[in-house]
């Protein structure tokens, strides 16, 4: 989250990027939320861990929070996992070898590190292999640049991966979010 | 098992025999979750249920699936088998459950030290890791390893009435799995929620 942004919006705002997002997820009855943290979904992670409506709890990593919202959509429960870009780059096997063949409509949001003012070089690096990877499997992805279009494609998103039974990867771009930045 | 184990007071199982017999005792429709590989094999092969979902990848995340469902359904048991090697894939996940504590999830850890399936390589924790301890390390108290049948079936019995989640290690042998299960994962899943009753049929 922008440092601009913090200034000017309370944390709980329907009007930020992340509590439009938290609300998207309730209207859509997304329940259950593991994630690996990222610095910029600080506010959104302490938002639904506030939120009783919500199971959030972090994993040790990705793959076994997609392990746990498959399971648990199985049992009829919707899920969603937060992670950053360089978790994503560690699922292409469960993936190829879960979500996509057992038809689970994955819900993954993706903080993207890596791009447009990155000073990590690796994290630069391993962003490069996110969309190649997902295009490879021929899996819906939307990055979302526009608060005004957040909501939209969020939306819009989970209902088609539910009806579809098909993964989505919903990237949450710095340009949306703020990004992480040297400086802070 | 590898010879050069450290010594142990438990008996080598099989790993058919222990499923069937823990099949032989499901009769509330539990969820079974089959981990990669042997594991899920001989689960097919002690008789296919709809409760039963079986992993044709993504080793290492029998648990969490398991977990999920047990999240998602915490009336309904949820047993989870998983092999030695998938398990080292994700300790973490031990820790999670710990965190949770599912009551409704009971964990089995079919443990011969080897990667049977690609052809026996030893495990790197063969010679030098006591999963149990590990399980018991991350948190998950109630963790146990079975001394031999007849105590596999009593743990799985008092797993089914404990407050928390449990796990029993098993000491197999090096056979491979007696079935093979059929690959049709769609099917599988849809099966399987039929099963745990959130799908009809068509």
């Amino acid at each position: 989250m922008a440092v601009a942004e913090e200034k000017t919006s309370p944390e709980t705002s329907e009007k930020s990027w992340h509590g439009i997002l938290l609300q998207t997820l309730k209207r859509n009855d997304i329940r259950l939320v593991p994630y690996v943290p990222d610095r910029v979904l600080t506010t959104l992670i302490r938002n639904l861990n506030a939120d009783p409506f919500f199971t959030t709890f972090p994993t040790a990593r990705e793959e076994e929070a997609v392990g746990i919202v498959s399971g648990a959509w199985m049992g009829g429960v919707r899920g969603a996992v937060l992670m950053q870009t360089s978790g994503f780059a560690t699922l292409a096997n469960v993936l190829a070898s879960l979500a996509v063949p057992y038809q689970i409509p994955l819900i993954m949001f993706v903080s993207e590190r890596g791009t447009l003012g990155e000073f990590n070089y690796g994290q630069s690096l391993v962003c490069r292999t996110m969309r190649p990877v997902l295009d490879s499997l021929a899996m819906e992805h939307h990055t979302i640049t526009r608060l005004d279009e957040l909501e939209f494609i969020v939306d819009r998103s989970i209902k088609q991966a539910i009806t579809t039974q098909a993964p989505v990867a919903l990237i949450l771009s710095p340009l949306l979010t703020g990004g992480k930045v040297f400086d802070k | 098992m590898n010879s050069e184990n450290p010594a142990r007071n438990t008996k080598v199982m099989n790993r058919f025999d222990l499923t069937s017999r823990l099949m032989a005792k499901l009769k509330n429709e539990e969820a079974v979750i089959g981990g990669i590989g042997n594991t899920n094999f001989d689960l097919w092969a002690a008789g296919h249920r709809p409760q039963n979902f079986y992993m044709l990848g993504s080793m290492g995340l029998a648990f969490p699936i398991a977990l999920g469902v047990a999240l998602a359904q915490p009336e309904r048991r949820v047993f989870a088998l998983e092999g030695d090697g998938s398990l080292l894939m994700q300790l973490g996940s031990l820790s999670t459950i710990a965190t949770l504590k599912p009551k409704n999830l009971t964990m089995v850890v079919m443990d011969n030290g080897i990667y049977q399936i690609t052809g026996a390589q030893p495990t790197p924790a063969a010679a030098a890791a006591d999963l149990v301890a590990i399980a018991v390390a991350s948190g998950l108290t109630n963790s146990s390893w079975a001394a031999d049948e007849d105590d596999f079936e009593r743990l799985i019995e008092q797993s089914m009435s404990a407050a928390g989640p449990a796990l029993i290690g098993v000491r197999i042998d090096d056979k491979p799995g007696v079935g093979t299960t059929r690959r049709d994962p769609v099917q599988i899943r849809e099966r399987f929620m039929h099963g745990i009753g959130v799908r009809d049929p068509l």
